[in-house]
């Protein structure tokens, strides 16, 4: 009986996969859980696993090609099996059917239901049926076109420019390398163009839509305080000596910890907004934006309220490195219930951040600066840092935020208070 | 400056008053020069008052018919003058209709003729008129006839449709010369009415811009009424008498003499681009004689701009409105839809009715495409049976690949209607699937587009 290897949803926001790699060749037997090939989604690079013992036939995704998740990838048949009407693969005429090979080859492959977003992907793009049934045709992307029809809908016209445009929007013809590196950024012209065209790699196209979702429909509005770090400072320097070989503790651990705790204070600024209830978290995990070749991306330090500094540390040093090798597991990056995002590092002063929807806020940190301040009628040099906090008002108003962040502050003015 | 609009447009026909009312909707200061009546050729000796004369034929020719369905009319007696005075009734209407939308719109209404000066001036006898955006051309075409062959408009004898629809009496014999859309109309207004008639094209079939499957419907229809049809048909000399018209016609090498009391010229258009100022202007011609224009519609010169008949074919008044709808808006500054012009209808409004959009199916061919023909007679269709309209089908033709609509023709009493369905799944790119998909009432003759879009996949129901 041959089982149908459909291109998966490996991440949760997952619509469609680049098929980076095949480890299973044609031909090739393949057991359960054996990894088939390697596919980026649009959060990391993936294995797609057998579901069936067999012999892989009727490959039908190149290596470098984009398809979405659901779409028919390959067949897993029995040795011997004749592999069901459609492509063939040139070899199952001349392989008689075994004896245990009852089922007529011409029976519909079995559809293991696809993963649920696979039916909704189909419609999401805007496109007349024409330029759907030509693109279906002709194996392009129709998500990668810009729609010059009514409304940003995608129209014949669109089809046929991009089909005299070289294979750069259209996935399905480029050549790609057997392990493609992950696309470069910003590729510098040399050619001297004024502009080139980069097709959104998927992470990119991601951000794009979830920021969009963020920033337009979610009424934002911003509190920004600034945080005497001295004392937090002298309590890093002073764990640090203690720790000696043990690890380190940075300004960044102490202000997720913080959060974490200011938030068990502030269960309010702890929820999630989803459209007909909004939901109060009692557990806190802390999304921290990392910054990534092309693009960023939240992993999550679950229960950070209750995880010690050294913990803390630990987990956010490993969560960035995989992230950064784009190696992070669904898990790992989805179900935070509030995010720190930190360009201090960066020399930013101050900054805000877009809420990362359904989450109700998101701290924004900048770096810390040493300032003449006034302590007790005399100008002291202090390191200062500025937080601004965005909240999306549909579930935190200003006084909420606002205590939440009088909390937060003092907790960082006075390491001590953690303690309470 | 009293004087002063952002727009200025000459000419009030269909293009012209459209362009003026998106203009003024869209908040610039608008002025219409029109020397006649608003509504241009369409509204006062064209479009409306031919679709009055042909539902006074229509009539005619149910009362006829009548017994069949039960109702004794007696002797049916017609009154061309009648039926001509009524049309002029509706054309005022149509005429006070488009005052009324101009004074409802705060359109400045200037009486006279608009001559460009250059510079986006506008001169109407001694009164000098400034447009701060744009001056739009929009001042049409006429009728013309063959002085070639000694054909030329005497308004007796040789007449044109702006006569015909001002006679007092249908003449005993008429010969029509041209059977595009204006040669059908009058040749079945002028047989119901009594005349006989003659029908002579020069091109091998009548309608010759319609899908050859449509021009042999109406050759069958025609000739069945009594109508006589020539296609082919050349005219090689004209006699032009006081009272008679006798015409040389040589159709398929034969040659053969026609004899009419009236000859009514409906072969061709000349466009009305002389003594409005446009070469002063620097407005160029292109080699066809219509005005140059820009994907835009823009002239030669900047910031004027020339839409409808003048700005070259198909010269329909629906594609007149359009093109006015769309400078207005670029002229006020927005971005508006380009025009897809193989995507206008062209609907004739004889009986039966004749309408198509995109492709015809020699044209399909020419074009080397690869496609699939659905068909669907009306004779098939219980309403049509039911109000005796068997007359006709429809036809689409699908891209074989991908089941774009590539064309539709519409033969059948009420294709001028039915061809929207048509015109909007072209417009949105549906496919035949899509058009099947939409659920048709029934009974309707529109069922018959659906089962057209079921055939050419194969699976019409109803055949």
């Amino acid at each position: 009986m041959a089982t149908t290897v459909f291109m998966e949803a490996l991440s949760p926001t997952m619509e469609e996969g680049r098929l980076v790699k095949w480890h299973k060749r044609e031909g090739d037997a393949v057991q359960v859980g054996e990894t088939l090939a390697e596919v980026e989604t649009d959060k990391a690079i993936m294995d797609l696993q057998a579901r069936a013992d067999g012999i892989l036939r009727q490959v039908a995704v190149a290596e470098g090609q984009t398809v979405p998740v659901g779409k028919e990838i390959a067949v897993i048949v029995a040795p011997g099996e004749a592999v069901a009407a459609g492509r063939g693969t040139g070899e199952e005429g001349r392989v008689a059917p075994s004896p245990a090979a009852t089922v007529p080859a011409a029976s519909p492959v079995p559809h293991h239901s696809p993963p649920a977003a696979a039916a909704a992907d189909a419609t999401r793009v805007k496109a007349s049926p024409l330029a759907r049934r030509m693109a279906k045709e002709s194996g392009v992307d129709l998500q990668l076109l810009t729609g010059s029809g009514p409304g940003g809908r995608v129209v014949r016209r669109d089809l046929e420019t991009a089909a005299a445009r070289p294979a750069a929007t259209v996935s399905a013809s480029a050549p790609v390398a057997p392990v493609p590196p992950p696309p470069s950024p910003i590729p510098v012209s040399r050619t001297g163009a004024p502009y080139e065209d980069v097709p959104l790699t998927q992470i990119r196209k991601t951000i794009a839509k979830r920021l969009a979702t963020s920033l337009g429909p979610v009424p934002h509005f911003f509190l920004t305080t600034e945080v005497d770090m001295e004392r937090a400072a002298e309590a890093r320097d002073a764990l640090n000596r203690q720790l000696g070989d043990r690890g380190k503790v940075s300004f960044n651990d102490i202000i997720l910890k913080a959060t974490a705790l200011a938030l068990t204070k502030h269960r309010a600024c702890n929820a999630w907004f989803q459209e007909d209830h909004i939901r109060y978290w009692n557990e806190v995990h802390i999304g921290m934006a990392v910054a990534v070749e092309d693009g960023l991306i939240t992993p999550v330090i679950r229960n950070a309220d209750v995880k010690p500094l050294l913990e803390i540390g630990r987990e956010a040093g490993d969560l960035a490195d995989k992230a950064r090798s784009r190696r992070l597991q669904p898990h790992e990056y989805t179900g935070s219930t509030f995010s720190v995002s930190n360009l201090g590092m960066f020399d930013i002063d101050q900054f805000t951040a877009v809420i990362n929807p359904p989450e109700a806020g998101i701290i924004a940190v900048g770096s810390i600066v040493q300032k003449p301040v006034v302590v007790d009628a005399t100008v002291l040099p202090r390191r200062r840092m500025r937080i601004t906090m965005s909240c999306d008002h549909r579930v935190i108003d200003g006084a909420t935020g606002a205590g939440f962040l009088k909390t937060l502050k003092e907790m960082l003015e006075n390491p001590l208070a953690m303690l309470l | 400056m009293p004087n002063q609009f952002d727009v200025i447009i000459l000419g009030g026909g269909p293009a012209g008053y459209v362009a003026a009312i998106r203009a003024a909707q869209l908040g610039l200061a608008t002025a219409l020069v029109e020397k006649e009546k608003l509504g241009g050729v369409c509204v006062n000796i064209g479009c409306i008052p031919t679709k009055a004369l042909l539902h006074s034929a229509y009539i005619a020719r149910l009362l006829r018919e009548a017994k069949e369905f039960g109702i004794e009319a007696g002797a049916v007696k017609t009154d061309y003058g009648v039926a001509m005075q009524r049309s002029r009734r509706v054309s005022d209407q149509n005429s006070k209709g488009v005052e009324f939308l101009m004074k409802k719109n705060k359109v400045t209404v200037v009486k006279g003729t608009g001559v460009l000066q250059p510079g986006k001036k506008v001169k109407v006898g001694s009164d000098s008129y400034e447009a701060r955006k744009a001056v739009i051309v929009a001042t049409g075409s006429r009728v013309k006839g063959l002085p070639q062959i000694g054909l030329e408009i005497n308004k007796t004898t040789v007449i044109s449709s702006d006569e015909a629809l001002f006679l007092e009496q249908a003449p005993a014999s008429m010969a029509v010369v041209g059977a595009g859309a204006v040669g059908m109309e009058f040749a079945d207004i002028f047989h119901a009415f009594g005349t006989k008639v003659t029908l002579i094209e020069v091109l091998p079939r009548i309608l010759p811009l319609e899908d050859a499957e449509a021009s042999d419907a109406l050759t069958k229809s025609y000739k069945k009424r009594g109508i006589e049809v020539l296609a082919g048909a050349k005219v090689t000399k004209a006699n032009v008498g006081k009272d008679r018209v006798a015409l040389d016609v040589e159709a398929n090498g034969a040659k053969q003499k026609v004899e009419a009391a009236v000859v009514l010229m409906a072969a061709g258009r000349a466009v009305n681009t002389e003594n409005i100022g446009l070469k002063e202007a620097g407005v160029q011609l292109n080699d066809r004689g219509f005005i140059k224009v820009d994907q835009n519609l823009q002239t030669t010169t900047p910031g004027v701009y020339a839409i409808g008949d003048v700005a070259g074919p198909p010269m329909l008044a629906h594609k007149g409105f359009r093109e006015g709808v769309v400078v207005a808006e670029q002229v006020a500054g927005r971005r508006p839809h380009p025009i897809k012009y193989d995507n206008v209808p062209s609907v004739t409004y004889c009986h039966p009715e004749v309408a198509s959009i995109g492709l015809t199916e020699d044209q399909c061919k020419e074009r080397k495409l690869d496609y699939v023909v659905g068909r669907f007679p009306f004779s098939a269709n219980g309403r049509a049976r039911g109000t005796g309209e068997t007359e006709g089908f429809v036809k689409i033709i699908r891209d074989k690949k991908y089941g774009e609509i590539l064309g539709a023709h519409i033969v059948g009493s009420p294709a001028s209607e039915l061809i929207h369905e048509l015109a909007v799944a072209r417009e949105n790119e549906y496919t035949v699937e899509e058009v099947e998909l939409a659920i048709h009432a029934h009974p309707t003759m529109s069922e018959a587009v659906a089962e057209a879009a079921l055939d050419s996949l194969g699976r019409a129901i109803h055949m």
